[in-house]
């Protein structure tokens, strides 16, 4: 299916540049993989959490009497259960563990209950009486900001708001294009359900087992509302069937602990696929209106942009995507002047927050709609116009941070370009599968066109504006039954993306050994932050690097001690050379050694946003073009896309394998956005919680990818490299939507883009 | 929950009549679902996969009963020559795992209006055999489906096969779902020329609170064959003709708003299905001329 050009360059068997492939891989394909839901202790509870049917209620009384009394009923608990601090929230904590006094959307937790079998607990669940009164629900941003819109938090409705102002504020222009875009709620639609099992450890504390997105900051707020000091909750990595963001924040990890504190008993949770669409948050909606002012020639003069978001009833990473989005609003290009605002509301819809691409997805449809637009008004090449404003290392962005080394922009536009088209080939007389509508043999050619867009977008790599970011890594070099073997224990969440490999591949290429045992990510060492923003790679992949030259140089001494030998050490094929002899064995070396150093890397250091919405937030970005080729069945509104091409910067390819598949999946979640996936809420209900109606892209819907990678090395991060994870999933929406405008005529302002869209017919409230 | 599973019809009725609340259960891709989601708690469910009359199928006279435990996946490899509408909109059907255990009585059971094996059954004016301990009685398929998720089955009765003359002329099924694979219709259109009795048969799936026969545009298209000697001569249709039928099927549809798609698209979507399909049986009715 997929032209893979990307190069293989071994230097150590299996080390960094080779496709090392997924120690997990063959037991998930067989089903052999242990996930976290399907842990199992002995004599372990079953919990289950009651949640509200109400977007917007107060609570005037929780009844639990009539559980208490059912055989096989363990715990029923509430807020007033609640041991420690009664809210939660990685940036603002105002997420009640348990809803008291108000709730704040449908499917905010109330209650919990543990059980001694699943059926019971959920029976359970329907005995407690809640007395809610309900309240109107604020179900949309523009009415949260209204003046006399119900205050749905003691702060206000206002959750963040970030301006970003550069140049000249009355700038004007001889060319000038308007437009508003929207944006629908995407969710992460990982497979494996929150799930996770607490065992109460003996000494007043627990031991959780979950599957999560960064283990430290889960750990302190558990800690902090068991009221427990942090050491007395272990968490330990479980099997995590995808992220994608949706896990950054807390679902059931302080309810197991709570439930099995009270009980005493081990005690697991697992959303069933339902409740999961309620348990995460998703993609922030947006509203965007945008207004872009050129030269005659197409040189952009201006961007004015406003940007709202639908933050959902709490806060979760709202603020960082808020200033994301206000960073990234004029897209890669050089924009002379900008005045950007942001902003982020408290609604009661469901709560939202991280997901691949934050906040650059929302405002790249918009800024590469607006480029398009441009370019159909001035008469010019889509990609010209993008080549003419692209932005280069030396400028500055609109936000005021200089633009580093390396940013290909109008190279990988270039690249894009260049691949061959797929060939266009008579519609009539296809197989079904090669035709939009696929096997439901919709179209048998008729009213079928072609079309081809194009987009490019960015993405910070690594966390901004002021976090200090960083991860730890211990590394041991021990001989074990005759052979050298390297140990790695990071407490980084291996979600799927294949960090696994990642650090295998790096304590290879620094140790030279063939057998490395990376260990099972927990909190017995030190935060390895979280895997989100593409970062690991570059943040954990750093301080494992920096671990094994510290372990390399020891082992250096002890070959000097032992052999005297001093000039140019290294570790090859299991020897220790010196200029290129060999001086012994390695295992000789160790001999009854363990070398093990632990190492904190924290990357270079970012900065909030001044008050004008400037200053160096970023670490580094990462860029991305796509191409995409539609094809369009005008009559019906329905598409198949026929091919995305894309060329990205990665900076240095750790896995070629992996790299290919994130760039794959991540085209997928953007086809997904452009074309069907959506939660729909209605009066701040959720209509689709179901894989039935939540439709993500199957691989009929799936098209081949061409890829081109650059290798332009950033000369901060280890080998080079740039977070890989994001850049597909920013770009190739705009690009796809752009396609289909091309072969529609159509504005498609929208996405995902419904059928009623494409064939014109009136759009749905 | 009570799991009841006889080894034989006259026993399974005798079940079925004892335990009229058991919830019948064959492939399970619907029963499971309302399990599994909690929508429903039957006290008993009663299994049919032993009944051999229930799983085969049999031709007579030109005509096939087909057991209502028949799979999509058969349907498509056994009865794709015979009944090739029906193939079609089985192929359509989830994904193969789905279609391995889903069967065409289970869509008559549950009764939705998007229940993609339904249109076909319409378009060739099919009859369900429904049997009980009183005995076997034969419903149409326009009168046993009677309402949204409602069908006329009374509480001892069974559905056990459906009998439907096999094809005589083209047939087609086309769907429309926001996505190419593995998708509940959006709107669907089933349609059967039958050449012997000079009727084209259609059905609007999913546009509507049960499947939807546009009797008008039927009677219509019939009308300008008729007149025009198509039949015989096997000349095209005008295209004006093909228009007009498309617009009487789109105006028979009764189509709703919901999270799946809007009434408009609804009602425009099966207006350009059913002239499409009409096209596609009618160009190989005319090859199959020669």
């Amino acid at each position: 299916m997929t032209q893979a050009p990307i190069r293989e360059r071994a230097v150590t068997p299996d080390g960094i540049g080779e496709s090392v492939g997924r120690p997990d891989g063959v037991p998930k394909v067989k089903g052999e993989f242990e996930y976290s839901s399907d842990l199992h202790v002995d004599g372990m509870l079953w919990g289950a959490t009651l949640r509200s049917p109400h977007p917007h209620a107060s609570i005037h009384s929780i009844d639990t009497s009539e559980t208490g009394t059912m055989t096989g009923v363990f715990a029923v608990l509430t807020h007033e259960d609640v041991p420690g601090r009664k809210v939660y929230g990685m940036e603002i904590p105002d997420q009640p563990v348990l809803a008291w006094e108000k709730v704040r959307y449908q499917g905010e937790a109330v209650a919990l209950v543990a059980a001694d079998h699943p059926e019971t607990a959920r029976r359970a669940l329907e005995k407690i009486r809640v007395d809610y009164e309900v309240l109107d629900p604020v179900t949309d941003a523009e009415a949260a900001m209204a003046e006399d819109a119900p205050r749905l938090h003691l702060s206000g409705n206002v959750l963040r708001r970030v301006d970003v102002g550069h140049g000249d504020p009355g700038a004007t222009a001889e060319v000038v294009v308007e437009g508003e875009y929207e944006v629908g709620m995407q969710d992460q639609a990982f497979l494996g359900p929150e799930s996770g099992l607490a065992i109460p450890h003996g000494e007043g504390g627990v031991d959780l087992y979950i599957s999560t997105q960064w283990l430290h900051v889960d750990q302190d707020q558990v800690a902090e509302s068991l009221g427990l000091p942090p050491e007395m909750v272990r968490l330990t990595l479980s099997g995590v069937g995808g992220a994608f963001g949706g896990r950054e924040d807390l679902s059931m990890q302080i309810h197991a602990c709570m439930l099995a504190l009270h009980t005493s008993r081990p005690v697991k949770m697992v959303y069933g696929r339902e409740e999961s669409f309620y348990g995460h948050v998703h993609r922030h909606p947006a509203k965007m209106r945008y207004e872009h002012g050129a030269t005659r020639d197409g040189q952009l003069v201006y961007v004015r942009a406003n940007l709202l978001f639908d933050g959902g009833a709490y806060a979760s990473s709202s603020n960082a995507v808020c200033l994301n989005a206000a960073t990234f609003a004029c897209g890669p290009y050089d924009v002379p002047n900008a005045q950007i605002e942001s902003h982020m509301l408290y609604t009661n819809n469901p709560p939202c927050g991280a997901m691949r691409g934050f906040g650059a997805v929302q405002v790249c449809f918009a800024h590469e709609a607006q480029m398009d637009k441009l370019a159909e008004k001035l008469g010019m090449d889509s990609v010209e116009i993008r080549m003419k404003n692209a932005i280069e290392p030396g400028m500055k962005f609109p936000f005021g941070q200089e633009v580093p080394y390396p940013a290909p922009v109008r190279e990988i536009l270039e690249r894009v370009r260049a691949m061959p088209l797929p060939q266009e080939r008579e519609s009539m007389g296809r197989d079904l599968r090669e035709l939009p509508g696929g096997v439901s043999n919709t179209t048998h050619g008729e009213g079928v066109r072609r079309g081809v867009g194009y987009a490019v977008g960015f993405k910070n790599i690594g966390f901004s504006a002021g976090f200090d970011d960083y991860s730890t890594a211990r590394v041991s070099l021990s001989v074990e039954d005759g052979k050298p073997v390297a140990r790695v224990l990071t407490a980084a969440a291996e979600v799927g993306q294949g960090l696994v490999m990642v650090q295998a591949q790096i304590a290879r290429t620094e140790l030279g050994v063939e057998n490395v045992v990376v260990e099972t990510a927990d909190t017995r060492i030190g935060s390895a932050g979280s895997t989100s923003a593409s970062r690991q790679t570059y943040v954990t992949g750093a301080a494992v690097k920096e671990a094994c030259e510290k372990v390399r140089e020891r082992v250096f001494d002890l070959a000097r001690e032992e052999f005297g030998e001093s000039d140019g050490l290294a570790i090859e094929d299991g020897n220790v050379v010196s200029d290129g002899l060999v001086v012994a064995p390695l295992a000789e070396v160790l001999g009854d050694a363990e070398i093990s150093e632990t190492v904190e890397f924290h990357h270079r250091a970012t900065h909030p946003l001044d008050e004008n919405g400037q200053g160096d937030a970023h670490l580094q970005f990462a860029f991305a073009a796509h191409r995409a080729v539609v094809e369009v069945d005008t009559e019906l509104g329905l598409a198949r896309v026929v091919e995305v091409a894309t060329a990205q910067d990665v900076g240095k390819i750790i896995n070629p394998l992996a790299l290919e598949g994130q760039i794959e999946g991540g085209i997928a979640q953007g086809l997904g956005l452009a074309l069907m996936e959506e939660i729909q809420i209605d009066d701040g209900r959720i209509q689709n919680a179901s894989f039935t109606d939540y439709l993500i892209p199957t691989i009929l819907d799936m098209p081949p990818v061409k890829i081109e990678i650059l290798e332009l090395a950033d000369p901060e991060a280890p080998y080079g490299l740039k977070g890989v994870g994001e850049p597909p999933t920013i770009a190739s929406t705009p690009a796809i939507v752009a396609a289909l405008r091309d072969a529609t005529d159509r504005d498609l302002a929208r996405i995902p883009v419904r059928p009623e869209h494409i064939v014109g017919l009136e759009v749905k409230p | 929950m009570e799991f009841l599973q006889p080894a034989d019809l006259r026993e399974v009725l005798e079940t079925k009549a004892a335990h009229p609340e058991a919830v019948p259960i064959f492939g399970g891709t619907d029963v499971m679902v309302d399990l599994n989601f909690d929508r429903e708690r039957p006290g008993a469910v009663l299994d049919l996969t032993r009944v051999p009359e229930i799983r085969e199928w049999s031709r007579k006279d030109r005509r096939l009963r087909v057991g209502a435990g028949v799979t999509y996946t058969r349907a498509i490899t056994e009865l794709g020559g015979l009944l090739p509408g029906l193939a079609m909109a089985s192929r359509t059907v989830g994904s193969p795992q789905i279609r391995n255990r889903g069967t065409i009585g289970g869509n008559l059971g549950s009764a939705s209006p998007a229940g993609d094996a339904l249109p076909p059954l319409y378009a060739s004016d099919a009859g369900i055999e429904v049997a009980s301990v009183r005995g076997v009685r034969m419903v149409p398929v326009e009168e046993f489906i009677t309402g949204p998720r409602t069908n006329a089955l009374r509480p001892d009765e069974l559905i056990t096969a459906f009998m439907i003359p096999e094809a005589r002329g083209p047939q087609q099924y086309a769907k429309i779902g926001p996505r190419n694979a593995m998708v509940i219709a959006v709107c669907s259109l089933g349609l059967a020329l039958h050449p012997e009795s000079r009727a084209v048969g259609a059905c609007i799936g999913s546009a509507g609170p049960t499947p939807i026969r546009p009797h008008e545009a039927e009677g219509f298209i019939e009308g300008v064959i008729e007149e025009h000697g198509l039949w015989e001569s096997r000349s095209e249709i005008p295209a004006s003709a093909l228009e007009r039928f498309g617009a009487l099927v789109a105006e028979a549809a009764k189509p709703i708003d919901d999270v799946r798609g809007t009434a408009s698209y609804r009602r425009h979507a099966v207006g350009v299905l059913a002239r499409r399909t009409l096209t596609w049986a009618w160009d190989e009715y005319r090859r199959d001329a020669g």
